[in-house]
């Protein structure tokens, strides 16, 4: 097949499906207890330099608690799949330009920097407008697409996206005419991450989860993540879910720890559980605005801080959990 | 009628007004929201919302502030992935998609990623594409919603973040994108402007009441005809007004946030 067209980004993560087999060869099957802290999994499981993916939509059923562990336990030159990136990309970038080294290195960007409605992150702007992180470009489908191809074994899928863009001329994809129809198409290649976070609603000791709304791109992810920290809203038995195994969306042999984190996307959304606390969203974009300012923020809600619940009680503590409970449900509006 | 309005509320009731009943649209949060809120409780019941993280049919009680949020699948008919959403996009189901940029060129082509000639130093780094390059190749018709000014109606793009008509006729069907797909309108606060079927270049279709021709192509960086007969653009009804301010948006979220000058 003629390569018609290649983007000039460079390839973060190696797409090669036999690499990827050798090491899944080797990932350990038993049904075995992998229940331990968020330090303990980020100690364990992520390491410098790692190509690091999470889960979720930007503020929604994110897994907090490793974001902040990863930048607690200091870990250096990450690279980071931009997928639907929003305070987890916030977060991340917090490790950059502070003083505390270079926590990212690298992103593939498909959507980074910005909070959706919320607006810009200033430090994250200041960290990427200074040219410290090397970017290709994809969008927010072909990641989860390359996600896909990792999922399934394959080494690349085609799709009809990014065509005649520049998004495509930064991109590491490459245009080829389909062999069957003739029709130009894009390939992007398989994206396995070294190592990958989820948070989920439901897990089982062993690591089999069960999510509630959107799944976005994370049964994906879990299967194309060469490692898998799962932190959860709840553990449930395992004798639960075998009651009920068509709830599980992510089978125990993906998972390498699974921690159970209560309101573990906070200040995230929590699909059934937890709005946004837009109020504590706001003071980041704030506090991010002034350097001095946003390291005395980040000593007090991450780096003096020694574990999640501590975090989320310095921000208001279970009133505050409550009152964001009635925001899902809607109480607040009398509903 | 002679209700006062806003250039927002009247931008949103235009693009209202082009969803039409039974049709589907995959849209964001914002105005686009509000506007297909608006279309289905206006003459478009049985529009269907999409949104890009897996919410499929919502009945949607308030905005939603995120794509993936818990509004964005609240008594909808499935919560999916976005894999899901975005092939049903591909295979060509999805009717409308709504997108906005920091600039625009004449080809309906927008920049969201950044702005400043170096890539690698930009003087302002923006998202990205997100959605927006994957809605904007698969769905049908593409509409942007934007503010009507020189820094963002460009002739030329600091970069192409997502496919418009690209360089002209026949380039999205060259580059491998969906034929027949491709930009449709741009709702702005000046105007509403299509694009010619020859040219495929962005032209005025309406001007919004009290805006004169020249004061839009004053405040377009690029060359830009006239539809013949130009019309103005039809005013809210009082019934629209009411239900975007009662209903869609009582808060006034995305209705306060008026762009200045053209009430």
């Amino acid at each position: 097949m003629d390569i018609l067209f290649q983007g000039d980004g460079a390839l973060l993560a190696d797409p090669s499906t036999g690499h990827a087999r050798q090491f899944f060869a080797d990932k350990p099957r038993a049904l075995i207890d992998k229940v331990m802290t968020v330090a303990e999994a980020v100690c364990r499981f992520v390491h410098d330099g790692d190509y690091f993916a999470c889960g979720g939509f930007g503020c929604v059923r994110i897994p907090t608690a490793v974001l902040h562990e990863i930048l607690r336990q200091g870990r250096q030159r990450l690279r980071f799949a931009g997928h639907t990136a929003t305070h987890d990309f916030q977060l991340l970038c917090a490790g950059n330009g502070l003083g505390q080294g270079q926590t990212l290195a690298a992103v593939d960007v498909a959507y980074v920097v910005g909070l959706e409605a919320r607006g810009l992150s200033p430090h994250a702007r200041r960290v990427m407008e200074s040219g410290e992180i090397a970017c290709t470009e994809w969008t927010n489908y072909t990641l989860a697409l390359r996600f896909k191809a990792a999922a399934m074994g394959v080494p690349f899928l085609p799709v009809h996206a990014m065509l005649g863009t520049d998004t495509l001329r930064h991109s590491a994809a490459r245009v080829v005419a389909c062999p069957f129809t003739g029709e130009k198409v894009a390939l992007v290649p398989a994206l396995y991450p070294d190592v990958a976070a989820i948070h989920v609603h439901e897990a089982d000791r062993y690591g089999n989860c069960r999510i509630r709304g959107p799944t976005v791109a994370d049964l994906d992810l879990a299967r194309a993540a060469k490692r898998l920290i799962i932190t959860c809203e709840r553990l449930i038995p395992n004798d639960d879910i075998r009651q009920d195994p068509d709830h599980t969306v992510i089978p125990f042999f993906c998972v390498d720890a699974v921690c159970e984190v209560p309101y573990g996307s906070y200040p995230g959304n929590m699909p059934y559980e937890y709005f946004s606390d837009e109020e504590h969203l706001r003071q980041w974009l704030s506090a991010e605005k002034d350097v001095e300012g946003f390291r005395a923020f980040l000593r007090k809600h991450i780096y003096d801080v020694s574990d999640f619940t501590e975090y989320w009680q310095r921000c208001g503590g279970l009133p505050r959990m409550q009152e964001l409970r009635r925001q899902e449900f809607l109480l607040h509006r009398g509903l | 009628m002679s209700a006062t309005y806003n250039a927002m509320e009247l931008m949103i009731c235009c693009a209202a007004r082009l969803l039409e009943d039974g049709k589907t649209a995959a849209i964001g949060t914002g105005a686009p929201c509000a506007a297909a809120m608006l279309a289905q409780r206006t003459h478009a019941p049985h529009l269907v919302i999409l949104f890009e993280a897996g919410g499929i049919a919502p009945q949607l009680p308030t905005m939603p502030i995120s794509v993936g949020d818990s509004r964005s699948f609240h008594r909808a008919v499935m919560a999916t992935s976005m894999a899901d959403i975005m092939e049903t996009c591909q295979r060509g189901l999805i009717d409308y998609t709504f997108l906005g940029g920091a600039q625009i060129d004449p080809y309906g082509n927008l920049n969201s990623t950044s702005i400043g000639s170096d890539y690698v130093r930009p003087k302002v780094r923006l998202p990205g594409s997100g959605g927006a390059n994957d809605l904007a190749s698969f769905c049908w018709r593409m509409v942007v919603i934007t503010q009507h000014d020189r820094r963002r109606f460009v002739d030329k793009l600091d970069f192409l973040t997502t496919p418009g008509y690209l360089t002209g006729p026949g380039a999205r069907e060259a580059a491998g994108l969906p034929p027949g797909s491709g930009p449709y309108r741009v709702i702005t606060d000046l105007a509403v402007l299509g694009y010619n079927d020859a040219t495929k270049r962005m032209e005025i279709h309406s001007l919004h009441p009290g805006v004169t021709l020249e004061q839009v192509r004053a405040a377009t960086g690029f060359e830009l005809a006239a539809r013949e007969p130009l019309t103005t653009t039809e005013p809210p009804t009082p019934t629209e007004l009411l239900l975007l301010r009662e209903e869609v948006d009582p808060h006034r979220y995305i209705i306060g946030r008026c762009y200045t000058g053209h009430s």
